[in-house]
This record gives C-alpha cells, sequence and structure tokens, in this order.
C-alpha cells in the first residue's frame, strides 16, 4: 500500500519540481521576488506618527528657544521684534547684568548670591538626605523590625500630604530647636521632605537584593554598618546616582521651603529669581530677566542632559511605586 | 574568638546572655537606632504636624497659635470669603483640565514613541526636559511668552490678523488657562514617562495575537491595552491630583494671583494668610480643607492597592 | 559523646502561622545530615534558624554544647553556603575568603595562610584574584564552599547549593561535596529537595514536611522501611504504587483490594497491628513482570497502557481493574501499549499504612 501512494505521488512532485524551477530561472533573471519584502520608505502611518512629534516637540522647545534668543538681545531690539526671532545682533551683557547687577529689593549684586546660596543650601541637604534615607531603606529592607513597616506606611503617606499642613508646625519646631531662619535648618527641612520618596526608592533597590547576601555576610561576622559600608554601599552606585538626580534637582527648584525657612540674606535661586523678575519697581529689562530666569534653569538641566535614562528611572522608580 | 573550634569544643562555658532570650527591644539595637531619624519624620512631622494643623483650624489663632477653641468659625468665615470660592473654583478648572489633558496627551505621546520609531531617546528626552526645571522657570517664561505686547498676541497681529486676542495673563475670564498651559508643558513629560513605562510592560504577545485575530491597532489599544494598564492610569491619576493641590510656585511666578484675584489657588491662600496676612486660624483652615481634597483621592487608591492584598 | 548540633523543642512563628513545631533534633559529630521536602516544608528555615538567621519562639539551639539560642550567626562556630552563591560582587574572590577572618579581627598572616589552604582543598587558586562576575556557576559555588571552609569550623550549614547548576555538573560537585566530608570529617547539615543528592550524600536523611520531621534515618532505613505514607510516596522514582484495601489479620494476615486479595505471611508488621482499612505500597521496582513474574507469590494479568524507556531500563504502567501501576523492567524488552502483561511482586517487599494515620503497619 505505501508502494501505491508513492505512485500516485508522483506527478505532483513533479509538478512540484517544475515550479521549483521556473521560481529558480525568474530569480536568475531578476524578474522574480528576492530578498526580503520591500517596504514603503514613507507610508502615511510613519507620516502621521513622526509628523506629530515634530510638532510636539516643536512645540516643548519653544520656551527653551525663547529664552536663549530674548537673553541674547538688546532692549530696543526686543522692543521692535518677534520673541521667536533670532536675535540679529547678538549682546551677552543681560547675561552680565543678571548675574551680577540685577536688583531684587535692597541689594543689586545679582543673581551670583542665589546661586551661591543654592549651591550652600543644595550640596549638604542632598547628601545628607540621601545618607539618612538610604540607611532608613536598609533598615526597612534587611533589619526588619517591629513597627518598621507601619512608619513607613505613615511616612509614604505623608508624602501626599500638601506641604501647607505641615508647614506651621515645622516653623515651631524649628524655632524650638533653635534652627528656624538658619541654614542647617533648611538643610533639616529638605531632608525631612524628601524622605519618603528617597527611603522608598532605597527599600526597593535593597530589597531587590538577593537577601543571601545579606545573610552571608552576617555570617561572616559583619555588623549594621559594616553590611552597609563595605556589602551594601559598592554594590548601589546606580542607585544613588539615581537619588543624587533626584535630590539635587528637587531641591534647587524648591521656592516653598526656601521662603518660608529662610532669611533674605540666605534665599535660593529660584526666590531671588523670582524677586528679581518680578519686581513692580523701575523699567522691565526681559532680556535680563530671561538670562536670569535660564541661568537658574541652567543646573537641573545640565544634570537632566548629562544623566539622561538614569534621570526617567529616578523619576518611573520613585512615582511608579509611589 | 567564637570561630575557634577549640574554644567552641569546650561547650558548656556559654555566656549566659546567649542562653537567656534578651529584651526584644535590645535585639537588632543598632539598626533601631538608626531608623531613629524615620520615626521622627513619621511621628513628629508628619503625623504630628498634620494633628496639629487639623487641631489649631479650629482655634482663633491670630499672629500666635491660640488654644482657644471656636468649633467651625474658621471654616465658615472661609468659604464666606470670596477668594478662597475664587481659588476652589480656579483648583477645579485647572485640576479637571490638567487631569485630562495629560493623561490623553501623556498616553497618547506614549503611544507614538512605542512604534519602534527611531529617534526615540531624542523625542523623549524633548518631551521629558520641562520636568527638570524649577515652576519658577517655567512660570517666567511662559509669562514672557503670553505678554500680549511682545509675545504670541502681537506676533499673530503682526501676521494680520488684527483682532486676535490671547491674552490670558491680562484677561482675568481666561487667566487660569494662561496657567494651565504652562502646567501642561512642564507636566506632561513626566505622565508620558509612566505611560511609555507601563505600554512597554505589556506583555509583547498581546500584540502578537491581536495582529493574528486582525484587530485594528487602535482598537487593540482602546479596548485591551489601556484597560490592561488601569494601574499605571491609576498611579498617574494619583500623582497629577497630589500635585494640582500643590500648585503654587507656578502661579506665584507667573502671576502672583492675578489679574485681581482671578489666579488665585488654595496654597497661596494658605500662605499669605499664614505668614503674610497674620492670620493663622484661616490659614489652619484652608490648609485642612486641602489635605480633606487629598485624602479623598489617596485613600480610596490606597485602599485598592494595598487593600485588597497584604504585603506586595 | 556529645551531639555537634543539638535542637531542643525549637518552635518558629511568624505572627498566628507556626512555621516549625516543636522539633527536636540531634546530628552527631562528622555526621552528614540531609534536611529533605519539597518546597515549603521548613527545611530551609530550619537551617537559617540553626545559623541564627531567623530568631526563633521558642526552643533551645546547642552546638558543640554551647547554647546559641541568642548568639550572633558569626559566634555560632558554623559556616554556610548559599543556593545563589551569595559571594560580594564588588570583592575579588580572595576578598571574599577574608572578609569574615578580617570581621573575626584575625592577624593578616593567619588570614593569608588560612585562604591558601582553602584555595588549594578547592583548587581555586588560579582565581584567587578574579572579580565573582568572571568566575563560571561552579567556580562560583566552589569559592562559596571556600567561604565557609576558611573559618576553620566545625560545622557547615548548605542551603541548597547546587540548584542552581545545570544537571552534569550538579553530579560533578556533589561528588566533591562527599570527597570534602570525607577528608575534613566535620559536621554538615545539608537542605535540598533532590531526593538523589540526598541519598548519595547523607548518613543520615531528615524528610520534612509542613514543619515537622517525618522520619530521620539512614538512606536505606529510609527507602527499606518508610516510616509513613507520605516519606513512602516522596522517596523513589517513580512514586511507590499504592493500593486502597482491607488488611484481615484474623486467622493468617491477609490483604484484599478490587483488583487481587493476597496473604502477607513474611511481612514483618509492627506490633500491635490490627485489621481495619489500609493502603498496601509496592515501589515499581519490585514489580516484575513478564517471565519473572511467574516466580512472584502475586500474580496479576494487565494490559499495558505507557511505555517508557529509559535505556538502562523501562518503565511500564500497566491498568488492573480500574487501577493504574507502574513497574520497572530490565533492560529494552519489547512492550506496547494494549498488549497484556503478566505482573507479579512479592508482599514481603511491600508496604502496609494505616488508612486512618498512615503510619507504617
Amino acid at each position: 500500500m505505501g508502494k501505491c501512494r508513492d505512485i500516485e505521488h508522483a506527478p505532483l512532485r513533479a509538478q512540484a519540481e517544475t515550479v521549483l524551477t521556473d521560481y529558480a530561472a525568474q530569480s536568475r533573471d531578476g524578474t522574480g521576488p528576492r530578498g526580503r519584502k520591500p517596504k514603503k520608505r514613507l507610508s502615511g502611518r510613519n507620516i502621521m506618527i513622526y509628523g506629530t512629534l515634530f510638532v510636539v516637540s516643536v512645540y516643548y522647545l519653544l520656551p527653551l528657544w525663547v529664552m536663549v534668543v530674548t537673553s541674547l538681545k538688546g532692549m530696543p531690539e526686543i522692543r521692535l521684534g518677534n520673541i521667536f526671532a533670532p536675535p540679529v545682533e547678538i549682546t551677552f551683557e543681560p547675561w552680565v547684568k543678571a548675574w551680577s547687577e540685577a536688583c531684587t529689593g535692597l541689594n543689586c549684586d545679582g543673581l551670583s548670591r542665589g546661586f551661591w546660596n543654592s549651591v550652600r543650601i543644595t550640596v549638604p541637604s542632598a547628601l545628607f538626605s540621601i545618607f539618612i534615607a538610604s540607611v532608613n531603606g536598609y533598615a526597612l529592607a534587611n533589619w526588619r523590625f517591629k513597627g518598621g513597616e507601619a512608619f513607613f506606611t505613615i511616612l509614604i503617606f505623608g508624602a501626599f500630604v500638601p506641604y501647607q499642613v505641615m508647614l506651621y508646625p515645622m516653623v515651631i519646631l524649628l524655632r524650638e530647636i533653635g534652627l528656624y531662619g538658619s541654614l542647617a535648618g533648611l538643610v533639616l527641612v529638605h531632608t525631612v521632605f524628601g524622605m519618603p520618596i528617597v527611603t522608598l526608592l532605597f527599600r526597593n533597590y535593597f530589597t531587590s537584593l538577593p537577601e543571601e547576601l545579606f545573610k552571608a555576610a552576617r555570617v561572616d561576622g559583619a555588623g549594621f554598618w559594616g553590611i552597609y559600608f563595605r556589602v551594601m554601599l559598592p554594590m548601589s552606585l546606580p542607585i544613588f546616582t539615581v537619588a543624587m538626580i533626584i535630590q539635587i534637582t528637587g531641591i534647587w527648584n524648591d521656592f516653598l521651603f526656601g521662603t518660608v525657612f529662610t532669611r533674605p540674606n540666605l534665599y535660593p535661586m529660584t526666590v531671588q529669581l523670582n524677586n528679581i523678575v518680578n519686581s513692580v519697581q523701575g523699567v522691565k529689562e526681559y532680556n535680563v530677566n530671561m538670562a536670569a530666569t535660564l541661568l537658574t534653569g541652567l543646573v537641573p538641566l545640565a544634570i537632566y542632559f548629562a544623566s539622561g535614562k538614569l534621570f526617567v528611572r529616578g523619576i518611573a522608580a520613585g512615582a511608579v511605586k509611589g | 574568638m567564637p570561630s575557634d573550634p577549640v574554644h567552641a569544643r569546650q561547650g558548656g562555658t556559654a555566656p549566659p546572655s546567649a542562653a537567656r532570650r534578651p529584651r526584644r527591644l535590645l535585639r537588632n539595637l543598632t539598626a533601631k537606632i538608626a531608623a531613629i531619624p524615620m520615626v521622627l519624620t513619621a511621628m513628629v512631622v508628619f503625623l504630628g504636624g498634620t494633628v496639629w494643623t487639623v487641631t489649631y483650624s479650629f482655634t482663633n489663632s491670630k499672629l500666635l497659635p491660640r488654644a482657644e477653641f471656636v468649633g467651625l468659625a474658621q471654616y465658615e468665615r472661609l468659604w464666606a470669603t470670596r477668594r478662597w470660592v475664587v481659588s476652589i473654583e480656579n483648583l477645579a478648572i485647572y485640576g479637571l483640565c490638567s487631569l485630562v489633558f495629560s493623561l490623553v496627551i501623556g498616553f497618547v505621546l506614549a503611544a507614538l514613541l512605542d512604534q519602534k520609531i527611531r529617534y526615540e531617546s531624542a523625542f523623549r528626552t524633548i518631551l521629558l526636559y520641562p520636568f527638570a526645571l524649577s515652576f519658577i522657570v517655567t512660570g517666567l517664561v511662559w509669562q514672557w511668552i503670553l505678554n500680549p505686547e511682545f509675545g504670541v498676541q502681537s506676533i499673530i497681529r503682526a501676521m494680520g490678523f488684527e483682532g486676535f486676542a490671547f491674552d490670558p495673563l491680562y484677561n482675568p475670564d481666561i487667566a487660569i488657562f494662561g496657567i494651565l498651559i504652562a502646567g501642561l508643558w512642564q507636566g506632561t513629560g513626566l505622565i508620558m514617562v509612566l505611560m511609555l513605562a507601563g505600554l512597554r510592560g505589556i506583555d509583547g504577545e498581546i500584540w502578537k495575537a491581536s495582529r493574528v485575530d486582525g484587530i485594528p491597532a487602535w482598537k487593540t489599544y482602546i479596548f485591551i491595552i489601556v484597560p490592561m494598564m488601569r494601574p499605571v492610569f491609576i498611579t498617574a491619576l494619583v500623582l497629577i491630583t497630589s500635585g494640582i493641590v500643590k500648585l503654587y510656585d507656578l502661579v506665584v511666578a507667573q502671576t502672583g494671583g492675578g489679574p485681581g484675584i482671578a489666579t488665585e489657588v488654595p496654597a497661596k491662600y494658605v500662605y499669605d494668610y499664614m505668614f503674610g496676612g497674620q492670620n493663622l486660624g484661616q490659614g489652619f483652615a484652608a490648609s485642612t480643607m486641602m489635605l480633606l481634597a487629598v485624602a479623598i483621592v489617596v485613600i480610596p487608591w490606597a485602599m485598592l492597592e494595598f487593600g485588597g492584598k497584604r504585603r506586595g | 559523646m556529645q551531639p555537634s548540633i543539638a535542637i531542643k523543642d525549637l518552635k518558629l512563628a511568624f505572627g498566628a502561622v507556626e512555621v516549625l513545631h516543636d522539633l527536636n533534633l540531634d546530628v552527631g559529630q562528622g555526621e552528614f545530615l540531609v534536611l529533605l521536602g519539597s518546597s515549603g516544608c521548613g527545611k530551609s528555615t530550619l537551617l537559617n534558624c540553626i545559623a541564627g538567621l531567623l530568631d526563633i519562639t521558642d526552643g533551645q539551639i546547642f552546638i558543640q554544647g554551647r547554647n546559641v539560642t541568642w548568639e550572633e550567626p558569626s559566634d555560632r562556630g558554623i559556616g554556610m553556603v548559599f543556593q545563589s552563591y551569595a559571594l560580594y560582587p564588588q570583592m575579588t574572590v580572595e576578598g571574599n575568603l577574608s572578609f569574615g577572618l578580617k570581621n573575626a579581627g584575625l592577624p593578616k598572616a593567619e588570614i593569608a595562610e588560612r585562604v591558601a589552604r582553602a584555595a588549594r582543598v578547592l583548587q581555586i587558586e588560579p582565581l584567587l584574584k578574579r572579580k565573582p562576575a568572571a568566575l563560571s556557576g561552579g567556580q562560583r559555588q566552589r569559592v562559596a564552599i571556600g567561604r565557609a571552609l576558611v573559618r576553620d569550623v566545625d560545622v557547615f550549614l548548605f542551603d541548597e547549593p547546587l540548584s542552581n547548576l545545570d544537571a552534569k555538573l550538579r553530579a560533578d560537585l556533589r561528588v566533591e561535596i562527599k570527597q570534602l566530608h570525607q577528608q575534613l570529617e566535620n559536621t554538615m547539615i545539608y537542605v535540598t529537595h533532590d531526593q538523589v543528592e540526598a541519598m548519595t550524600l547523607a548518613d543520615r536523611i531528615a524528610i520534612m514536611k509542613g514543619g515537622k520531621i517525618m522520619q530521620l534515618g539512614t538512606p536505606k532505613e529510609i527507602y527499606n522501611r518508610p516510616a509513613n505514607r507520605y516519606v513512602a510516596e516522596f522517596i523513589g522514582s517513580p512514586t511507590m504504587n499504592m493500593l486502597d484495601g482491607t488488611l484481615d489479620m484474623e486467622i493468617a494476615p491477609s490483604f484484599s483490594c478490587d483488583i487481587a486479595t493476597f496473604a502477607l505471611g513474611e511481612y514483618g508488621f509492627a506490633p500491635g497491628t490490627v485489621s481495619g482499612p489500609a493502603w498496601f505500597g509496592i515501589r515499581p521496582e519490585h514489580v516484575e513482570s513478564g517471565e519473572a513474574a511467574e516466580a512472584m507469590p502475586v500474580q496479576l494479568d494487565t494490559v499495558i497502557d505507557l511505555v517508557e524507556p529509559l535505556g538502562s531500563d523501562t518503565l511500564v504502567r500497566v491498568r488492573a481493574g480500574g487501577q493504574l501501576l507502574w513497574a520497572r523492567a530490565n533492560g529494552q524488552p519489547d512492550l506496547s501499549p494494549r498488549q497484556p502483561l503478566r505482573i507479579g511482586f512479592d508482599p514481603a517487599r511491600g508496604h502496609l499504612f494505616d488508612r486512618q494515620g498512615d503510619i507504617r503497619l
């Protein structure tokens, strides 16, 4: 019976072979389809996707462009022209003026004072808050103790409470310990209000590390700080970078705490910028204002463009779980 | 030396501390000491501060907090104040628009970026950079762009449309939309990134299955992908809402609450009464109302998220 | 001689959930004890309690006669090897081996000597300067064993050390661990879910289920005289055949079920066994088929249901009445499904369990 079938199929096979040969011949001639399926370079779908993204990108970039071109124009040119037009005559004078001469109320020594204040606020605040929060995260993830999760839950809910609710108690608290109005007081405020998000970041990271590593270190006789500094810290550089990015941009951009918890001589750059631009006295110098605005935005922008994917990872890690 | 076998073999000479159960509190003491800052922050500032403010919102504190209780008097006065009512209206308009537009624009942009396009990271960088900026910077830039004498309005008039009027920062009726434009410019990037992460988290086989079934892409998005991304949408919703209630810096920088009281918001009301108007009781009552608004969104979300399953 | 490790009335509860129940266990000097069980049976938890990595709820733990119930893990005189190796990724192999010794404050020369000795024993000398990421799975596990070795302790704890390795490497390292034990002669407690590892390595096996030890005995005892139905079914592959029936002790002991009734003359009964419903278990390797079946006291005519050739022998699943039974046949007999097959077994090689308590009769 097996043989019978073979015979029956013989003509079919012959047919198939002819087709194959034909196809081969065609290919050799170059008439038949060869290679990968052809793709239209500019399909309607692609035009729509890239077109939309292009238009949206232009919209998003426009304010940056306006800031840059305005800050490089002289006032006469601004009065005459179009705010989107590139400068006819490039001048850096607004930048110089914004940095060292612009006035806020009493003194006229420009934004430089605010810049250095912001540096003096941001560096210790970021370092201190990250240290505290990373230790918290490590204690929560590895040294689970009774009540730890409860405190952590309160902390996370606290992140959603509007700052306005806790503002005045915090003022009283700082006044009681004698830190109200001082740099140290503001550092403390940033540490306290930055704690939920950064602690969450570190707790999730340390939880994701294999627990056996922690156990092995305990068998090896390392204590709380020994494991933190010698085992955990060297493994956590990426997450420390992410925390740095979150905290430095967040603290640099802060306005509310800067106004509430410091005295005018310690005002951070954002507060000073607002005072310069929105001061009612004198003629408005839009070019100087834009130069000052751009100067204030430069630090977080530099961090953003330098850190790239880590910035995204930072906000996603904080936001999705938060 | 504990790891010395000779010592260990002697046996029975263990210090009594090892045999008796140590006090629970003293176990892993270093870890507990290290967690003190967290405990203090949670209990004293977050919990204590909130309770304190809510309590003092029932007093007639003026220049200084005074424990003289007056019931709901502060709240009655609050809701009788025109500025507060305008603030709430503004927040409602801004909040609703910002919620809808952020979610829609954020999702559409994320869906576009998810089409395996070229230059994806360049586009994403452009869409997200405003998020890195301070609200003060954002507010001032948009104040300048929307300036009726030099900004968008004057340019479009110069192009020949003499009657064109778009001066949100000078016209009280639409002033809040000027703030909205700036707020959306800064915030949609974040929502886009969240949505993109959500889209990337969806099993690629869903797409294969819907292609095999011959379902058009837009239908797949609306009927399959969006429902699957429910947690991401909820997270985005909670984030946007808590951001909306905190809205303060942007208004201060862009309009200062003006023209008149057209762009006042609750957070600014609180600050002005607490630190400017020397009327603490009003500030406390207003901030308690803000807390209530957040609680209405956050508590149901938290119950949904953490109530069903114990421990993630 | 005092036991190397003694566990007395150990209890562990997480809140209301009791994970380990009143556990008692003595491990002799130089003994290789395997804790065997399926996942979630509490074997790893018990090991972590011994190591001091989990705080127990009640009871006492002695190591070398010393009560270490509330000692720090590093002060208990133990070394531990983990499933995921748990090597410190930023340290070299040498750093990994010496970390614990540095923490204990040993002099440099002593550390160097111990590391060198451990490296020699485990043949990892050429790897000392490398980071863990640059090692293969087998090399990593060797370093992890080395980390326990340098501590110069009497007790080694292994937490499923071979589970992350592929089958070939697992077999090789199994042999090495056995050799290491013969060479060092220290006490080892080894947690695994792999019965082959347990049978080959152990001096004694403790089979655990639900936080209790079901049976503690030598591999032979566990195989030949399983104390209960759980142990009987856990050990051996394929699983022991179980027949549900009635035991009759009235005149001559006999067992009857719906496919057969047979006498149990040679069976070694536990004292005090009475009639009643019972399980009769027989391992597939004790079920003969074909010609060999003719010599057996109990014979059954069955139909072949499934054939699994393994090369060295062949597994056959047969249908007898409503019951499916496994038999193991030597070599590669010519069998195919739907063929009739005569099987037979000796009831003396079977195992009887009480239907109520699943206890061996």
